[in-house]
C-alpha cells in the first residue's frame, strides 16, 4: 500500500481497501525504521494520527474532502507549522513553535491531509546537499535499495558498506527521501535554486518548482524572497499536478501570488507530441557534466524527437552568469531576511547581557552555522552604499538578461526546454564533504538557478538508473504559469521511460509487515 | 485529442509577464540616498528639523540661516501599514501586535489600501506629481524596537514627488501684515514605524512595546526653503492643518512634540554650519547620525512587494476590481476645501481680518464652531468672530481644554448672541450669561437672563426715574459737572448703571441724564 502513488492511495482509501488510521500508523512505523536516513527533524504522530481519526469518520460518513482526505504528507523544516517546531534546521529556531501554519500547510490540512512530520534541510535552506544543518545529514534512501547495493558488490568489494552512503541532494533532502522511502506520499520542499529539483533527481522522485507567484510563501521562511518557491515531491507527475491543483492560487497573506484563480485539474495524457517544440539549451552542455547524465539528456531528446516533436538548439547566452549573479542576490536578501533573529522576539537567545549590541552579536553567532553567518557577511557587503551600484544593481540587470534569454527563447516557439536537472547522480557523503558548501552550491545548482531568476516552473523527472544503480533525473523547463503545460510533457515522458520503483525490502529490518501484499517492483508509474 | 491542452495556457500568464516585467527585483536607477532621515530615537511622532547654513559668497558677510523639514505624520487608519492589526493609542503595551509586526518568520507584507489613499491625498493637497509607480525599500539597522531588522520605506521612488506648500507670516509689527511664502515639498513617502523602547537605566533592562511598531507613517520632506524657525514653525503648522482636513493625520498626538519643537525653532537664533537634526529624547539639535557614526542603512528593494500602482481615470484597467486599484482622480474628487481656501473664504464672506480666519483654523473644531453659531444666530459676523475668539476661545484656554470639551454648545452661544444684538441685553449682561453657560447648569441664555433680572431696562419712564433719583442723590458730582470736568457724567453713567443693576444701556442712560441736567 505504501508503494503507491498518491492517486492510487487515495482511491484505495475511497474504496475502503485501507482506512486514514491504517495508512497513517504504516508510514509512522516506516519512518520509525527508516529512522537511520534522517529524514524528518520531528514526527508528528499524535498530529497524524489524530488527523487520521477524523478522516476516517469522514471517510464513514462518505464525506471525504477529496484526493488528500487522509494521505500522509511531510512538510520541509521551514514551513510555519501552527504548535509544530519549525526549525530551519538552525540552532537559531530550535525549541521555535509557529502560532500559525503556512498556507500550503494549512490548504493541505484543509483538505484532510495527514501531517507526518517535519523534515530536514540544510540550515535555513542554504545548500545543495542536506547536510549542513544541526540536525547531520540526510542519507539517501537509494543507498540502501537493492539496484545500488547489486552493482556495487559487481564494482567494488573492499569498501565499507555503511560508510558509503549517498547523499540526497537540497536542500530539501529530507522530503525527497521522506517520499522516495514511502513514509509519505508527497512532501513539500521549497526551491530557491534547485532544492526541491536537485534531491528529487537524487533520490529519484518527481520534484516540480511552480511558477514564482503561483504559489503562497506565506508562512515559508524565506531564504531569497524574490526566488523562493513551495516545491513538491512526489512519486509520480499526476501526483505532482494533483498537490500543485491544491496549493496554487491567491493569497491574501502574499502579494507576490497571482489574483487570477487558480482550479484545481486533471493532467491530460498526451498521446501526440508532433505538435511539440522541445528546446535543449547549448550552454547547458558544459564540461562537468557526467557522460551518463549527457547521455540520457541526448537520449531523451532522441524520444521525443522519434516521436514526432520537434527537437532543436536554443540558446540562453547568458546562463554562466548565473552563478554569480545568483551569489549577489542571494547573500544581500538573506543579510536583510536574517536580520530579524535578533533573539529578543523568538528564537534562541544567548546568555549575555551586558548590552543588547552584545546580545545581539553573540545571538547571532550561537545561532547560526558558518554557511549562514558566511552569507550574511557577504550580502550586507553588497549592499552597502558604496557597493550597491557595482554588485546589487549589476546582478539585477544580469538577472533580468538571464530572464530575458527565457522570454526570447519561448518566443521563438519553444514550448518546454528539456536539461539535465543535476551534473552527475548522487554522490557518497564522504566525497561529497570534500569541497565547502559554496563550492558545491555554485556547481550543484548550475542547472536548476536560472529558472528560479527567471520565476519559471521547472519539474525533474527521474528517467533512469545510471550504471551505479542510482536515479538520474532530467528537467524540463516551462513557460511562467504555464505549469500545467509543463506537467503534461512531463507526464508523457515519465510514462515513456519507465522508471524503475526503488527496491527497499531487503535492507528494512521487518518490513513484511509494512509491505504487506505488496511486491514494490510490480508497482508501476504511470 | 490532448494536444489542444497543451497548448492551453493559464490566464495568468499575461499578468506574470508585467510582473517579471516591473518586478521586484528588477530596478531602474540609482538609490539616492539623499533622503534618509537616519535617526534612531527621533522617529515617527514629530518633525526632524535640520538646519543648514548657506556658504557666505565671497565679500557677503550676511549669513542666512536656511531650514528643511522631515515631518512624520502618523496616518489615521485603523490598521497598520502592512498588517491587520489595529491602530489604538495608549492601548496596553503589546496587546496591538500581529504576527507581522513581530517579525515572525515567514510573514509578509500586506499593504493597507487606506494608507495609500491617505498618502495620495496628502501629495493632491500639496500639488505633488503623483508617481503611478512607487517602490518599497528595506532600510536596515539593529535596534530593539525594530523587530525585522529593518524599516520599510520608500527610499528610491516614492508615492509623491515635487509638491509646494504655501503659508502665511506676519511681517512688520501688526499681526495683519501678512504674507504667504511657499516651500517646495520634495517628496512624500509612506514608512512604517518602530515599536518603543523604554530604558530602565535602575535595572539596565529595556523594555519593548510593539504597539505602535507597523503603524503607516507619511514622511514628508520639505527642501530647506524657510530662512528661520519661525518660517519653519508656521510651514509644519499649516502642514498640521492640512493633514487634519484631509483627515489622513490627526497629527495631534504629537502636539506636544511639535509645540516644543516649534518652540525651539521660534528661540534658536544661532545659525549652524553643519547638518543637524532634532532630538526629541535629548530636546536639543545633535548632529545627525549619518555624519556622524556612518551609519550604513544598506538599503534594498523590498522584495515581498510588487511596485505600488496608481490609476487614473484614463489608465484605469478596464474590468478592475475597483477594490484592487486605487484612481487618482476618484481621490482628488474626495478632497475638501484646504485650510488656505477656507481663510480666504472667511475673510471674503464675513469681512473677517486674515489674522482671525487663521485663529479659527488653528484650533481643533473652532472653525465647525464658529460656523455653527453663525447659522443660528442673526448677530452681525464681526460680533460672532470676536465672542468665538476673544470670550469663548479665552475661557477654553483658561481651563485648558479643546473646542470639543467645551460646556457651551454653539446653539446656547448663538441663543445669548441674538438676545444681544436686539439689545435685550447688555454686553456686560452678556458676559455673565456666558459665565453661568459655562457652569453648565442646563439652562439657556433666555433663562439665566429672566432667572439674574439681566434684560435691559425696556420702560423708559422707570430709567428716567432712576437717573433722576441719581442726580438727586449725588448733588457733588452734579456740581463737579458744571464746574466743567468732562469726567463726572462718566461718573453718572456708572452710577445709574450700578442702580440698573446693569440692565440699561449706557448710551441711553447718558442721554436722559443729559436731558434731565439741561433742563
Amino acid at each position: 500500500m505504501l508503494g503507491r502513488t498518491l492517486r492510487e492511495v487515495s482511491v484505495a482509501l475511497k474504496q475502503g481497501q485501507v482506512t486514514p488510521t491504517e495508512l497513517c500508523q504504516r508510514c509512522l512505523s516506516l519512518i520509525k525504521k527508516t529512522k537511520f536516513l534522517n529524514a524528518y527533524i520531528t514526527v508528528s504522530e499524535e498530529v497524524a494520527l489524530k488527523q487520521a481519526e477524523e478522516a476516517e469518520k469522514r471517510y464513514k460518513k462518505g464525506h471525504s474532502l477529496g484526493d488528500l482526505d487522509g494521505i500522509p504528507i511531510a512538510v520541509k523544516d521551514n514551513f510555519s507549522t501552527s504548535g509544530i517546531e519549525t526549525t530551519c534546521a538552525s540552532n537559531m529556531l530550535k525549541g521555535y513553535v509557529p502560532p500559525y501554519n503556512a498556507t500550503v500547510v494549512q490548504k493541505l490540512l484543509d483538505q484532510g491531509a495527514l501531517l507526518m512530520g517535519k523534515t530536514n534541510l540544510d540550515e535555513f535552506a542554504m545548500g545543495s546537499g542536506s547536510t549542513d544543518g544541526i540536525f547531520g545529514p540526510v542519507k539517501n534512501p537509494w543507498s540502501y535499495s537493492k539496484q545500488y547495493r547489486e552493482k556495487r558488490k559487481q564494482n567494488s568489494h573492499s569498501e565499507n558498506e555503511d560508510s558509503n552512503w549517498l547523499i540526497t541532494g537540497g536542500s530539501s533532502g529530507g522530503s525527497a527521501a521522506a517520499v522516495s522511502a514511502f513514509t509519505c506520499f508527497a512532501a513539500l520542499g521549497s526551491d530557491t535554486g534547485g532544492s526541491t529539483r536537485n534531491p528529487a533527481a537524487h533520490c529519484g522522485v518527481v520534484g516540480l518548482k511552480p511558477s514564482y507567484g503561483l504559489v503562497s510563501r506565506h508562512g515559508l521562511i524565506p531564504l531569497v524572497n524574490s526566488m523562493d518557491v513551495p516545491g513538491i515531491l512526489t512519486r509520480c507527475v499526476d501526483d505532482a499536478a494533483t498537490v500543485l491543483g491544491i496549493l496554487a492560487g491567491h493569497d491574501s497573506k502574499d502579494s507576490t501570488t497571482i489574483q487570477d484563480p487558480v482550479r484545481p485539474f486533471t493532467l491530460p495524457s498526451l498521446t501526440d507530441v508532433s505538435k511539440l517544440c522541445i528546446g535543449i539549451p547549448k550552454e547547458y552542455l558544459t564540461p562537468e557534466l557526467s557522460s551518463e547524465v549527457h547521455s540520457l539528456w541526448s537520449k531523451a531528446a532522441n524520444l521525443f524527437e522519434s516521436e514526432g516533436a520537434k527537437v532543436i538548439e536554443v540558446s540562453l547566452p547568458h546562463t554562466s552568469y548565473s552563478i554569480v549573479c545568483y551569489h549577489v542576490l542571494c547573500t544581500s536578501e538573506v543579510a536583510s531576511n536574517m536580520a530579524r533573529f535578533d533573539g529578543l522576539e523568538y528564537g534562541h537567545r544567548c546568555d549575555s547581557n551586558v548590552s543588547t549590541e552584545a546580545m545581539y552579536a553573540a545571538t547571532r553567532r550561537e545561532g547560526f552555522n558558518d554557511v549562514v553567518r558566511g552569507r550574511i557577511l557577504s550580502g550586507n557587503f553588497f549592499l552597502l552604499k558604496e557597493n550597491y551600484e557595482n554588485y546589487f544593481v549589476k546582478a539585477q540587470k544580469v538577472r533580468r538578461l538571464i530572464a530575458n534569454d527565457f522570454v526570447n527563447v519561448f518566443n521563438s516557439g519553444v514550448d518546454v526546454l528539456l536539461t539535465p536537472t543535476t551534473l552527475s547522480e548522487a554522490v557518497p557523503y564522504t566525497e561529497f564533504i570534500k569541497e565547502d558548501n559554496r563550492t558545491r552550491s555554485a556547481q550543484d545548482d548550475i542547472f536548476t538557478q536560472a529558472v528560479n531568476m527567471a520565476g519559471l516552473p521547472a519539474v525533474s523527472v527521474p528517467m533512469a538508473l545510471s550504471t551505479q544503480g542510482l536515479p538520474i533525473g532530467l528537467q524540463f523547463i516551462g513557460r511562467a504559469f504555464c505549469d500545467q503545460q509543463l506537467l503534461t510533457v512531463a507526464k508523457w515522458f515519465e510514462k515513456q521511460v519507465q522508471f524503475p520503483v526503488i527496491q527497499l525490502q531487503e535492507l528494512m529490518d521487518d518490513c513484511s509487515s509494512v509491505f504487506e501484499n505488496e511486491k514494490l517492483a510490480s508497482v508501476s508509474l504511470k | 485529442m490532448a494536444a489542444p491542452m497543451l497548448w492551453w495556457c493559464c490566464p495568468g500568464r499575461r499578468f506574470a509577464f508585467a510582473r517579471v516585467g516591473c518586478g521586484s527585483w528588477h530596478r531602474r536607477g540609482p538609490p539616492t540616498g539623499s533622503t534618509s532621515t537616519g535617526k534612531r530615537g527621533q522617529s515617527s511622532v514629530a518633525q526632524q528639523p535640520h538646519i543648514t547654513a548657506q556658504k557666505p559668497r565671497k565679500g557677503d558677510r550676511e549669513w542666512a540661516a536656511v531650514v528643511g523639514l522631515e515631518i512624520h505624520a502618523q496616518i489615521a487608519s485603523n490598521s497598520k501599514l502592512f498588517s491587520g492589526s489595529q491602530v489604538h493609542f495608549a492601548a496596553p503595551p503589546n496587546s496591538l501586535v500581529s504576527f507581522f509586526d513581530a517579525s515572525l518568520p515567514g510573514t509578509l507584507p500586506v499593504l493597507n489600501r487606506r494608507c495609500v489613499e491617505a498618502a495620495v491625498m496628502t501629495g493632491l493637497a500639496l500639488d505633488c506629481h503623483i508617481n503611478r509607480k512607487s517602490l518599497f525599500d528595506r532600510k536596515h539597522y539593529f535596534y530593539a524596537d525594530l523587530p525585522a531588522g529593518y524599516q520599510i520605506t520608500q527610499q528610491r521612488l516614492p508615492i509623491a514627488v515635487n509638491g509646494s506648500l504655501a503659508y502665511s507670516v506676519s511681517v512688520g509689527r501688526k499681526p495683519s501684515q501678512m504674507v504667504t511664502r511657499t516651500v517646495r515639498v520634495k517628496q512624500i513617502q509612506l514608512e512604517q514605524d518602530s515599536g518603543k523602547s523604554l530604558h530602565d537605566d535602575l535595572r539596565s533592562q529595556t523594555l519593548i512595546d510593539l504597539n505602535r511598531a507597523g503603524i503607516g507613517l507619511l514622511e514628508v520632506v520639505l527642501e530647506p526653503d524657510m530662512s528661520c524657525g519661525e518660517e519653519a514653525a508656521t510651514a509644519v503648522r499649516e502642514l498640521q492643518l492640512i493633514l487634519q482636513a484631509l483627515g489622513t493625520s490627526q497629527a495631534n498626538m504629537a502636539d506636544y512634540e511639535i509645540q516644543r519643537q516649534i518652540n525651539e525653532l521660534e528661540n534658536g537664533g544661532e545659525i549652524l554650519n553643519e547638518t543637524r537634526s532634532f532630538d526629541y529624547k535629548l530636546g536639543c539639535t545633535v548632529p545627525m547620525r549619518d555624519k556622524e557614526g556612518k551609519q550604513d542603512y544598506r538599503f534594498m528593494p523590498e522584495p515581498n512587494l510588487p511596485p505600488l500602482l496608481l490609476y487614473d481615470s484614463g489608465s484605469l484597467p478596464s474590468g478592475a476590481d475597483p477594490q484592487q486599484v486605487i484612481n487618482i482622480d476618484r481621490l482628488r474628487e474626495r478632497l475638501p476645501e484646504l485650510p488656505r481656501v477656507t481663510r480666504e473664504r472667511l475673510v471674503r464672506q464675513y469681512g473677517m481680518l486674515p489674522e482671525h480666519s487663521c485663529a479659527l483654523l488653528n484650533e481643533v473644531g473652532l472653525l465647525e464652531f464658529f460656523q455653527n453659531v453663525i447659522k443660528e444666530t442673526r448677530a452681525e459676523p464681526k460680533k460672532v468672530t470676536s465672542w468665538v475668539l476673544n470670550t469663548f476661545l479665552g475661557f477654553l484656554k483658561q481651563q485648558n481644554l479643546a473646542v470639543s470639551e467645551s460646556p457651551v454648545t454653539p446653539s446656547a452661544l448663538a441663543e445669548l448672541l441674538d438676545l444681544l444684538d436686539r439689545k435685550a441685553i447688555s454686553s456686560s449682561a452678556a458676559k455673565q450669561v456666558f459665565e453661568e453657560l459655562w457652569r453648565n447648569e442646563g439652562k439657556t441664555p433666555a433663562q439665566i437672563v429672566a432667572e439674574k433680572k439681566l434684560e435691559l431696562l425696556q420702560d423708559p419712564e422707570a430709567l428716567e426715574q432712576l437717573c433722576r433719583s441719581t442726580l438727586e442723590a449725588h448733588p457733588h458730582v452734579v456740581m463737579d459737572l458744571k464746574r466743567g470736568n468732562p469726567r463726572a457724567i462718566n461718573k453718572l453713567i456708572g452710577l445709574v448703571r450700578k442702580a440698573t443693576l446693569g440692565r440699561a444701556d449706557p448710551t441711553a442712560i447718558k442721554e436722559v441724564l443729559e436731558r434731565q441736567l439741561s433742563s
